[in-house]
């Protein structure tokens, strides 16, 4: 059984219907690229799974447990955690606050400290800064934190919208190496992207989605080679 | 006009202050974490003074009205937030503030129907009765006492905010409420706990007021627009902002009403309107959101 399984969604904000009957599913331990243009139903898709769409239909599993009726507090509490396109850093709150609003409600108990000098071990460039105002850092140092809060709790999966938007190739490739370890460890991903080429290459396999709905299925390898289909349903 | 006055006018404007912050901070977390203007804060206070003169006098003491009263009335507060304002956060955000706006004038009418339209007088506790000499001239000592109370409560709340779990969950949910949510926190919980503290406090204000003012159902309207010129100065939402705006709006208010006693009210809203002019967002406010 698949970990996350979408069956028929539909998704809507206030009057716009925006996403049409969306099916997929993604397996425990795999990374799946979901592609597709801008405006495509891409951000929806995870909003809708994560519990933040005004309106949602359909069936969404997580493990054998339906998500739709659920709040969204409770769905993180399952082992579900969120990177979202804007990064969220709360203002005026240090890098350490920041980890630490990750565990306030985490399934698990997990030992604060420990937990964070995990994340320290992960991310050396966020250990420096652990006493700094999240929001006086870089972009990119700012993703990492986004994506430190969202790993602190040892979720079973991980849905980033856009990691690597607007962030310097150096720290895309750190990225990439990160999300690949991270999925060796057993941790399913979920990732969004724009930047169709990287998240081909790290991808088992891929969702294509257009007009709120999905289009193509491909292992991530064939797709990588397909410029046609690339081209149809990816070009900006 | 000597220095000695000056300094007696700042102590009294302190104090003024003083009060107005513990009603001003429930005000702006309200605001900050709910995003509701709660129209009945300034009756809610005024509840508060009322809740604070009846337990005084059935019991005797002052002490226990001083700490029971803010508790009761914040249960009131907890109550209202469960059962009126919690069923139309789905809805547009005027109707909770249509809400506040008519339960403000509820709870004013209620007092007047029970306690009748003259305010009640209520004395100075007796151990806090006199003076004190402060060499610059004799100030009431329950002036210095309301000044040390409400000092007590900001370092606890300030603890509270900077130590605790509940803290940092309040401040990072009072700017960006969504990405508490999938981050496993219930909101709904939060805001519950966060308006029952916030009425707690303006009740908190009202019985530290009582023995100074006059406890009438009308002593509220006033407090409330003071409420909202110190959150628009201090900056929609903060905490500090609200600190640092009502002890300022309390010695504005305090050394305009020695100059010309008449300007003393106006004063306070052209303070507010100097404070739009240079920096709309607020003293401690953000430019946006």
């Amino acid at each position: 059984m698949a970990l996350l399984e979408i069956e028929d969604l539909n998704a809507w904000y206030g009057a716009s219907h925006i996403i049409h009957g969306l099916s997929f599913a993604v397996e425990r331990g795999e990374i799946l690229a979901l592609v597709g243009r801008n405006g495509a139903g891409k951000t929806s898709t995870i909003k809708a799974v994560m519990g933040l769409m005004p309106k949602a239909t359909g069936r969404v599993s997580f493990s054998g447990r339906e998500l739709l009726p659920l709040p969204a507090h409770e769905r993180y509490q399952l082992g579900l955690a969120y990177v979202p396109e804007e990064r969220r850093i709360a203002p005026g709150l240090t890098v350490k606050e920041n980890l630490q609003i990750g565990l306030v409600s985490s399934r698990a108990s997990i030992d604060e400290v420990e937990a964070i000098d995990e994340i320290a071990r992960s991310f050396p460039r966020l250990k420096e800064r652990l006493d700094q105002q999240g929001t006086t850092m870089s972009g990119g140092e700012q993703q990492m934190l986004a994506i430190a809060r969202a790993m602190i709790s040892r979720p079973r999966m991980i849905l980033l919208d856009e990691p690597s938007e607007g962030i310097m190739p150096m720290l895309v490739e750190e990225m990439g190496t990160l999300f690949r370890k991270l999925r060796d460890s057993g941790v399913t991903l979920l990732l969004v992207e724009q930047n169709v080429e990287w998240a081909l290459k790290l991808a088992d396999r891929a969702v294509i989605i257009d007009q709120g709905t999905v289009v193509h299925r491909a292992s991530a390898a064939s797709l990588l080679a397909d410029a046609e289909i690339q081209e149809r349903y990816c070009a900006v | 006009m000597d220095l000695q006055l000056i300094g007696m006018q700042l102590l009294s404007g302190a104090v003024l202050g003083a009060v107005l912050v513990m009603t001003a901070l429930g005000f702006t977390i309200i605001f900050g974490m709910l995003g509701v203007v709660n129209f009945a804060h300034g009756a809610l206070f005024m509840v508060g003074a009322y809740a604070g003169v009846m337990v005084a006098m059935q019991t005797g003491s002052f002490w226990f009205a001083l700490l029971v009263a803010p508790i009761a009335v914040g249960a009131i507060g907890l109550l209202i937030e469960r059962f009126l304002i919690r069923p139309l956060y789905s809805r547009p955000p005027d109707d909770p503030i249509l809400l506040t706006f008519g339960l403000g004038y509820v709870l004013v009418e209620g007092v007047r129907i029970v306690f009748g339209n003259d305010g009640i007088p209520f004395s100075t506790p007796s151990a806090l009765v006199g003076v004190v000499n402060l060499g610059i001239g004799y100030f009431p000592i329950y002036r210095l006492f309301v000044i040390g109370v409400v000092a007590l409560i900001l370092v606890l709340l300030w603890l509270g905010l900077e130590k605790t779990r509940f803290g940092l969950i309040v401040r990072a949910g009072a700017r960006d409420p969504q990405i508490m949510r999938v981050l496993g926190v219930d909101m709904r919980r939060l805001w519950f706990l966060v308006f029952g503290l916030g009425i707690g406090l303006t009740a908190l204000g009202g019985v530290l007021a009582a023995p100074m003012r006059n406890v009438s159902p009308e002593m509220g309207s006033i407090v409330l627009a003071e409420a909202f010129v110190v959150t628009v100065i201090g900056g929609l939402g903060s905490i500090a902002g609200a600190v640092v705006a009502g002890i300022l709006v309390g010695l504005v208010v305090s050394m305009t009403s020695l100059f010309a006693p008449e300007m003393a009210t106006i004063s306070m809203f052209a303070l507010m309107a100097l404070v739009l002019l240079i920096r709309p967002q607020g003293l401690f406010g953000r430019a946006s959101i």
